[in-house]
């Protein structure tokens, strides 16, 4: 009995799955083209008008909504007195990720080798489970216990004033971005082969001089990229500080209890007063932090990418 | 020599510390939505919308659910069509590119995703605050999960099964859709769970595009803003009303609870599917 090929064997079907499928793929590259053309076009107007003191100015004024006239700059208008200058939120975005890090990095590396070195290997899986889990509690959940129960206990604090701030949204950031550290530095410690260890060891080390001088220098690009990767998803954390971070608007910080703001904290919070201006201008500007944003974790995550390869490749031999 | 070795046990200890102040401040923050929220969760709360500051939260439930739902329809079908076309049919130069671009993508600040859709499609093409918008943006920020899983269980699918089967004259739609699927099947679904659970956890991208609403969505694609239950967390715990935190509470608790089991399923779905496939 003959039986009849399937469908699937037709040559019409290799056309159309190669095809549909290097659609889909294409779709995926073009997003992200697509979302820094549009928002770099939707921005130009802002991006002409504010020009350079858009990364000098600390003012963030979207004007005088009720006066008459304008005020006109490179061809381009916006309410009379409006000013964008994105210092506070560029500061505040750095700011925060930066002191996090300097929490987290060090916290993770820990919390990574006892995993790898000191947990049975029988209760390993269960600690990684509750790693991942921290790493899929929702933004807004983080945000939600550091409003009612981090932010007051940091109130406490002599000088601290209402606890939202810097060093709330610091902490929280700080939190949220070990689950991502822990889990990545585990996997290229476990990917490195256990001889490192055992022959360091061997040399009549400690197991701690062990770790530090032998195994992780030896991972040093796979640490390096997962840091970056971490630092890149602070600086775009939205939710979770902006519920901590007292939504700082034309002041800087003087210490570390002071009220921030963030690049993407702010888009959220002006994004309804940027909507009243008549000129466009302030939901433009808006669009021109967007952009930064957007640039700047793209070089995070390119350099990133860059140590992880060049470490899987020196690291591989 | 004792000195070594007691600051050896010292760092070791600070390690050990570490991790359990890690797993601490999971449960503590675990405890306090449950210790606040259990008492929330009156069974109307799922029959009843919110209303000004208090209700139920039928409508934030079902939004949360119709917005993941059609996110992960859309994310489905492009993120596996990427993920075999990286493959089965790209040339080298295209696997590095695509694969380069998702993990990129992944990168993305999801408030930049939000803000691109809301420009682009709330106010340029007028769709208005809606559920299409909505999934959209979930479906760009599920997509690199669901890529990257897909394309690593695609790639374990063993070269000698694959080769028999172009040997026999098989040829690529054959493998892809008898071969390569059933094999990887496991470590697709595992992706397509932890997207999930990330969906429904997301806020950022969603305020601007899906927008808010205290009534029950419509399967309306456009001009209709459909309500969720990150929203409730982040908007009802500030106001002055101890009916309004309850509904917080109840949502966050929703929500942990939700996502700790979709990634408890993958996780253990993953294990038994590795775990049998050894043994065969």
């Amino acid at each position: 009995m003959i039986q009849r090929p399937s469908r699937l064997q037709r040559p019409n079907a290799q056309i159309a799955l190669g095809g549909l499928t290097g659609i889909a793929a294409l779709t995926s590259v073009l997003i992200i083209v697509l979302m820094l053309v549009f928002l770099a076009i939707y921005a130009y107007p802002a991006i002409r008008f504010n020009g350079l003191g858009f990364f000098s100015g600390t003012i963030w004024n979207i004007g005088n909504q009720y006066g008459s006239g304008s005020v006109t700059r490179n061809g381009f208008s916006a309410e009379p007195g409006a000013v964008f200058g994105a210092v506070v939120f560029i500061f505040g975005s750095v700011a925060t990720s930066s002191l996090a890090m300097i929490i987290a990095v060090p916290f993770s590396i820990m919390v990574a080798m006892a995993l790898v070195y000191r947990v049975h290997p029988r209760i390993r899986p269960i600690a990684n489970a509750l790693v991942e889990l921290m790493a899929g509690v929702p933004s807004v959940v983080y945000g939600l216990w550091g409003m009612v129960v981090l932010v007051p206990l940091i109130a406490r604090l002599p000088g601290a004033g209402s606890g939202n701030g810097l060093l709330a949204a610091t902490i929280i950031l700080a939190l949220m971005v070990t689950p991502i550290m822990v889990a990545t530095i585990r996997d290229v410690v476990l990917a490195q082969s256990a001889t490192i260890f055992e022959a360091s060891m061997a040399l009549g080390g400690t197991s701690w001089q062990a770790v530090t001088r032998a195994v992780l220098p030896s991972v040093r690009g796979g640490v390096v990229a997962s840091v970056l990767l971490a630092f890149g998803r602070a600086l775009g954390e939205t939710m979770a500080v902006l519920m901590v971070c007292g939504s700082a608007i034309n002041s800087l910080p003087q210490n570390i209890y002071q009220p921030v703001n963030t690049i993407a904290a702010v888009i959220v919070s002006q994004l309804e007063s940027a909507l009243t201006d008549s000129s466009g201008m302030a939901q433009r500007s808006l669009a021109e932090l967007a952009v930064v944003l957007f640039l700047i974790t793209l070089a995070v995550n390119i350099i990133a990418r860059v140590a992880l390869h060049g470490a899987d490749r020196s690291e591989g031999q | 020599m004792i000195w070594r070795s007691a600051f050896n046990r010292l760092w070791w200890t600070i390690s050990i510390l570490c991790l359990l102040a890690a797993i601490a401040i999971l449960f503590i923050v675990f405890a306090f939505v449950a210790i606040r929220g259990f008492p929330a969760l009156h069974p109307e709360i799922f029959y009843t919308v919110t209303s000004g500051i208090a209700g139920g939260l039928a409508n934030a439930i079902a939004g949360t659910f119709l917005l993941v739902s059609v996110g992960l329809l859309i994310v489905t079908v492009v993120g596996l069509g990427t993920a075999i076309w990286i493959v089965e049919f790209a040339p080298p130069w295209g696997k590095s590119t695509v694969r380069f671009a998702i993990d990129i993508l992944s990168g993305v600040p999801s408030i930049v995703v939000g803000y691109f859709l809301y420009v682009a499609l709330v106010e340029a093409l007028g769709w208005g605050f809606s559920l299409m918008a909505g999934a959209l943006a979930l479906a760009i920020f599920m997509l690199p999960y669901v890529v990257r899983s897909a394309d690593i269980a695609l790639s374990k699918v063993p070269p000698a099964i694959r080769e028999g089967a172009f040997a026999l004259g098989a040829r690529p739609a054959m493998v892809v859709f008898t071969i390569a699927f059933p094999w990887a099947a496991p470590g697709i679904l595992t992706g397509l769970l932890v997207a999930t659970g990330i969906g429904v956890g997301e806020t950022a991208p969603l305020i601007y595009t899906a927008g808010w609403s205290n009534y029950m969505p419509t399967l309306a694609p456009t001009h209709s803003p459909v309500g969720y239950l990150t929203y409730v967390v982040w908007t009802y715990i500030s106001q002055p009303f101890a009916k309004s935190h309850e509904l917080a509470y109840a949502a966050a608790l929703l929500l942990m609870i939700f996502i700790f089991t979709t990634n408890l399923l993958a996780r253990s779905f993953l294990e038994y599917s590795l775990s049998s496939r050894g043994r065969r």
